[in-house]
């Protein structure tokens, strides 16, 4: 276990040191890091004083040296716009990001794996087939469109909710969440519910091919023979022999949300880091769209290796046949 | 497709009408068929792929042809006939009085350029990387797959999304970036594939008779490959359009010079608290049809080329 566990952080930090390059040479080696680095508006003057204080005149193993050494203090640079540090911008946005992907992640497994049980029990019967349907159309329709969608039906046809920003928001130790007032969750539904709807058919597909797949296992025909209730069968012996793969795989779409949080957040003007990426691309401030990618790396790349651990204690298999190769 | 489930497939026609000769193709196409809906997502999808090839034809109007607009019919609803006599403008106006099912039309071209260009490219390059890890094994594989396996782990918009914040807009950058989040999902697919064909007797019989490697992977193994490729390729090209369209409409896509449905969409979004929902709407509506009827031929040829499903 431990020679599994010391494995897969190496892999993690080879991920994030690739990540690291990578990055390095998209702003630094190709096209000029002035351009990216220093303020469109600065004079000739400004622009080499800047150069010079950046190390930009450097050769560029030094510069590399440079960026990975401020990127241990997690320092990425100064936002032109906002004139602060945009390690310090991109944190500020965190909480409301966090807030609405737990939220869309504990939405599609309450409404999904209901859902995708029913359809993988009665995979012919007229709900199940619907139920299958809206997962296509949940699964391939652009996430933006079906943002849209619920804005001009909730919002602007029937007045039910706002369409944008966050509303109303209390301090809970020390982060200031929405969920706790009226106004943040009348706020919060709609976001919550577009950025889940996309998990939540993946959801429903995965239940519904595990439902199938553990309904013909033996074990199911033996606690039927016993004469079990179905409700039993259903809660004790399916949902617990599909939970694993579908909390594993929603554990490591946990990243992608973060990532999909950025079309939401600017569907719906949610002031998190994804509409903050969206503004900075805009105004060309290009320090916090580095820093967004280095910290949305972080997160991905930890969310990854947690669900990989958690994953292989549950399951010997997974580390046993990591180990052997 | 394995000699047994091609014998399977056979011989029951075989014995009713000797003279027919069945082949897989033959019957994945009649599997395909089979399904009205899947028919019917083709029927849609060929007819978008028309209308966006034949646009400037079918067009009332070149929308991007600034001497055909009348700001005087600016922002008409749907239905509504031009101020100055010249015809009914379907789907509404925008802003500019562009004919907004003109711009549909145009804008099904660029979004389908852009995901078919997108796709051909990521299939060149992700089926020569597959195939060759799957052929080589040892360290070209493991090599080729940490790459795919790296990439795979962060999602496709959040890439997409960073290397057009640091290029800029244009329609070949947007090329380029589809090309790079999508060539892993081929490596990957063609792999796994090849992998398994790799270790049979018709590979080794190729090898025996001192055949070029790349004879070998190209000639050999990849036509045994195609099935899932063919699957993931369709899916993938709705992705691809989905993913143009998002970029877009993020406003970090194509250029305004040449809106996809996606920025189509993006422009109309100003409008739409307003109560002027069709700027918006259409264009998304064209997009999702176009997505939709892709899934549909995608789901089916799935269940067509798994040879779990086949009786």
């Amino acid at each position: 276990m431990i020679v599994y566990i010391l494995r897969r952080i190496g892999q993690s930090l080879v991920a994030l040191a690739a990540m690291a390059i990578l990055v390095f040479i998209g702003v630094y080696a190709i096209g000029n890091p002035v351009d990216i680095l220093i303020n469109p508006e600065a004079n000739q003057a400004e622009i080499a004083a800047t150069t010079a204080r950046l190390g930009l005149d450097k050769p560029l193993w030094e510069q590399f040296a440079r960026f990975v050494a401020h990127l241990f203090q997690g320092d990425l640079g100064t936002s032109f716009v906002y004139g602060r540090p945009a390690t310090e911008i991109i944190l500020q946005r965190l909480p409301a990001t966090m807030e609405l992907a737990l939220t869309a992640l504990v939405l599609s497994l309450v409404i999904g794996v209901p859902l995708g049980v029913y359809a993988g029990l009665k995979p012919d019967s007229i709900g199940g087939r619907s139920v299958m349907a809206a997962s296509i159309l949940g699964f391939s329709l652009p996430n933006f469109w079906q943002g849209l969608l619920m804005i001009l039906i909730f919002a602007v046809l029937l007045g039910w909710l706002p369409a944008g920003g966050r509303g109303e928001t209390v301090e809970l130790l020390g982060i200031r969440v929405s969920f706790l007032t009226v106004d943040g969750l009348r706020h919060m539904i709609l976001p919550a519910l577009n950025l889940a709807l996309f998990k939540m058919s993946l959801v429903i597909r995965l239940t519904r091919a595990n439902t199938r797949e553990v309904c013909l296992q033996e074990y199911i025909k033996f606690a039927r023979a016993k004469g079990l209730s179905s409700t039993r069968i259903v809660l004790v012996h399916i949902l617990k022999n599909i939970m694993i793969p579908v909390v594993t795989i929603l554990g490591l779409e946990l990243g992608s949300m973060i990532a999909f949080a950025i079309v939401t957040e600017t569907v719906f003007a949610w002031p998190g880091m994804g509409k903050l990426l969206i503004d900075s691309i805009n105004l060309l401030d290009r320090p916090v769209i580095v820093a967004y990618l280095m910290l949305t790396v972080v997160i991905i790349v930890t969310i990854n290796l947690i669900v990989d651990l958690l994953y292989s204690a549950l399951d010997p298999r997974v580390r046993l046949s990591q180990v052997k190769s | 497709m394995s000699d047994d489930a091609f014998i399977s497939g056979l011989a029951p026609i075989a014995a009713a009408k000797p003279v027919s000769i069945d082949t897989p193709l033959r019957r994945i196409v009649r599997g395909f068929f089979e399904d009205r809906l899947a028919v019917f997502g083709l029927a849609i999808f060929i007819a978008i792929v028309l209308v966006a090839i034949f646009a400037p034809l079918i067009a009332p109007q070149n929308p991007y042809d600034l001497a055909q607009l009348d700001v005087l019919d600016g922002g008409l609803p749907p239905g509504s006939a031009s101020m100055s006599g010249g015809g009914i403008y379907y789907l509404g106006t925008d802003e500019q009085g562009r004919d907004m099912l003109s711009a549909i039309l145009y804008g099904l071209r660029i979004s389908l350029l852009v995901a078919t260009v997108s796709l051909a490219f990521a299939i060149v390059i992700g089926v020569t990387a597959g195939t060759t890890a799957a052929y080589f094994g040892g360290k070209v594989d493991s090599l080729i797959m940490r790459v795919v396996d790296l990439q795979l782990s962060f999602p496709a918009i959040l890439i997409a999304l960073i290397l057009l914040a640091l290029w800029g807009r244009g329609v070949d950058k947007v090329i380029i970036a589809l090309v790079i989040v999508q060539w892993a999902y081929y490596a990957r697919t063609v792999r796994s594939s090849a992998i398994v064909e790799a270790r049979k007797d018709y590979i080794e019989a190729a090898h025996c008779l001192a055949l070029s490697h790349s004879r070998i992977m190209f000639h050999h193994l990849l036509p045994n490959c195609l099935p899932p490729l063919i699957v993931v390729a369709t899916v993938q090209i709705a992705q691809a359009i989905a993913l143009e369209a998002t970029l877009s409409f993020l406003g970090a896509g194509v250029p305004i010079t040449e809106p996809s449905l996606g920025l189509l969409i993006a422009n109309g979004y100003n409008y739409l608290l307003s109560g002027r929902y069709w700027v918006s709407l259409f264009p998304g509506v064209a997009l999702v049809v176009t997505i939709v009827a892709i899934n549909l031929v995608g789901d089916r040829l799935r269940d067509v080329f798994n040879p779990r499903l086949q009786k």
